[in-house]
């Protein structure tokens, strides 16, 4: 029993080894958080060193002073062009990958048309955003829809192909398993594939948050007079350089929102680590 | 004398490729009586597992007929009348142990356990995992995962239990323990067992029937009952019964392949 029991030095010792460990820990998680944020400042600071040794004119660059201030008083603009675009952006967001989704599923099933169809939207996918933006402006009119339809089609490929590669690959003993038990289909889908799929999914999900708000902003570049997009082409015509930052600032946050709105709902879903490296 | 249990009459398994034909088994017969333990023997790849699939009407014979519990394996399958565990534990990463459990109530339309048959719970500690029933695959060491899996396929009292070299991954000590805790339930249950293992000493200590299998293709070498008596302590492996029993069965191995 008396080697069981530890010396109150080695216990004292292991004791201080996990707090060194935790101090380290501790530095370790505030470096990481601190440096990314330095990163930025230091590249601030070069670009107003720049811009005031340079003698940039406000046309060509603005200060970074000045588009903060612009940030500030045009508010306002700012957030009632955001708010189109957004709706845009979320709405063919939506759409798009429930289409992808909904499509994934039949492709599984069905695989004849899968090998029917699947060339057809690899070939559509090859068509740039830039090019398929005038085409569907002409279809669809100057309102919302096709700035919605853009910013579909843009999220909807990478959803298609990861959502049909998370549904096909499901460990085949598993699969094998739902026979021994007399699933159904169905069973089949909802209990094995469609679970299995969700780590893919949600991979195309985060990078489809920040495709489907370029897609709106492309959209919006072809004869809108609201959004993102359309504050982008003005303040360029003007040769407003420091709106022009500030709008893009704007768009890239909500971006980095939307991209961190999906990635939240990722640690809630999926709990649990994906079978294979993936 | 009732029908045997699993019947198989000149059963041939071949898998086309456009490469070559692999012919995984070659006219197999053979039979295991109602509640009888038998195990399957063989080096890799003599067909074991696909002999186990050809009885769970997971791929069809491509020649020969198969009996199992008196009708055929499809019909077998859909009265639930089997469990399998398959060579790897083939568990839902996203369910816990005990949802993983639970599983075969949830599909194939049974979905009330039958009266008196042991709850999710019971056979997880049964297998002794109680306590583990929320832990994640993830978090459940390899032999761990194989246990949740044999209590699956315990679940609802299966009459014909497959097992695929279950133990094939664990250290000796788990193992020992899994084969008399395996030869208890199977005291209990009466059920059929139908064990695939590449362990002479496992397959004979757990069995009262051995079925050698050879490779290239994969025939049957010999089929043997095991005459040992019914309970058997781990000691039973040293007495030289078991000893010339097992010593057989190498040679049985031996002949079969190119050793
Ligand atoms: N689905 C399949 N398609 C093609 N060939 C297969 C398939 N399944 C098995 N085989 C072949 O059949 C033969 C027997 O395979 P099987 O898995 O039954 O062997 P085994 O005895 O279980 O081996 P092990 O002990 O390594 O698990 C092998 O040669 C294998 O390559
Ligand atoms: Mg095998």
């Amino acid at each position: 029993m008396s080697e069981m029991a530890m010396s109150p030095s080695r216990e004292a010792a292991i004791r201080a080894e996990r707090d060194a460990f935790l101090a380290r820990q501790k530095s370790a998680r505030l470096k990481r958080r601190l440096l990314p944020l330095a990163g930025v400042i230091g590249l601030i600071g070069l670009w107003a060193l720049l811009v005031y040794v340079l003698k940039v004119p406000p046309f060509v660059a603005p200060s970074p002073q000045l588009v903060a201030v612009t940030l500030v008083t045009k508010f306002d603009v700012l957030m009632t062009n955001l708010f189109p675009t957004a709706v845009e952006a979320i709405a063919g967001f939506l759409l798009g990958n429930f289409a992808a989704i909904l499509i994934a599923t039949v492709f599984v099933h069905k695989k004849s048309l899968e090998q029917a169809f699947f060339p057809v939207v690899v070939l559509i996918n090859t068509i740039p955003v830039v090019a398929k933006a005038p085409i569907l402006v002409l279809l669809l009119g100057n309102g919302m829809e096709p700035k919605i339809a853009i910013a579909a089609l843009i999220c909807f490929f990478p959803t298609l192909v990861n959502m049909v590669r998370g549904l096909e690959s499901v460990n085949p003993q598993a699969l094998e398993l739902m026979r021994v038990l007399s699933a159904s289909k169905t069973e089949t889908f909802f209990k094995l594939r469609l679970l299995n799929a969700l780590p893919y999914l949600f991979s195309a999900l985060k990078i489809a948050a920040s495709t489907a708000v370029i897609g709106a902003i492309v959209g919006e570049w072809i004869g809108s007079t609201t959004g993102i997009g359309a504050l982008i082409i003005q303040s360029t015509y003007n040769f407003d350089s420091a709106m022009l930052y500030a709008t893009v600032i704007v768009g890239s946050a909500f971006s980095v929102l939307f991209f961190l709105a999906i990635t939240l709902a990722e640690r809630l879903v999926v709990r649990w680590q994906p079978a294979s490296g993936h | 004398m009732t029908a045997p249990a699993v019947d198989c009459r000149h059963v041939s398994v071949r898998f086309l490729s456009e490469r070559r034909t692999v012919t995984a088994l070659d006219d197999v017969s053979f039979s295991v009586e109602p509640g009888g333990f038998t195990s399957l023997l063989g080096p890799s790849g003599c067909g074991k597992s696909t002999l186990l699939r050809v009885v769970a009407d997971l791929i069809a014979p491509s020649e020969g007929d198969v009996t199992v519990l008196g009708t055929s394996p499809e019909e077998a399958r859909k009265a639930r009348a089997l469990g399998f565990v398959f060579q790897d534990a083939a568990l839902l990463p996203w369910r816990t142990a005990l949802q993983n459990v639970e599983l075969p109530l949830e599909v194939g339309g049974t979905r009330a356990l039958p009266k008196g048959s042991a709850t999710p719970k019971e056979l997880l500690a049964l297998v002794g995992l109680a306590g583990w029933e929320n832990s994640f695959p993830h978090e459940l060491s390899g032999g761990m995962r194989q246990r949740v899996a044999i209590a699956r396929a315990l679940l609802g009292g299966p009459r014909l239990l497959l097992m695929d070299e279950p133990f094939g991954a664990l250290d000796e000590i788990t193992r020992d323990r899994l084969n008399e805790e395996l030869r208890r339930i199977w005291t209990e249950t009466g059920a059929t067992i139908l064990f695939v293992t590449h362990s002479v000493y496992e397959a004979v200590f757990l069995a009262d029937q051995v079925l050698v299998l050879s490779a290239n293709p994969g025939r049957v070498a010999a089929v043997e009952k095991i005459d040992l008596p019914k309970a058997r302590p781990l000691s039973i492996r040293e007495t030289p019964e078991f000893v010339a029993i097992a010593a057989r069965m190498r040679g049985y191995l031996g002949k079969g392949t190119h050793e």
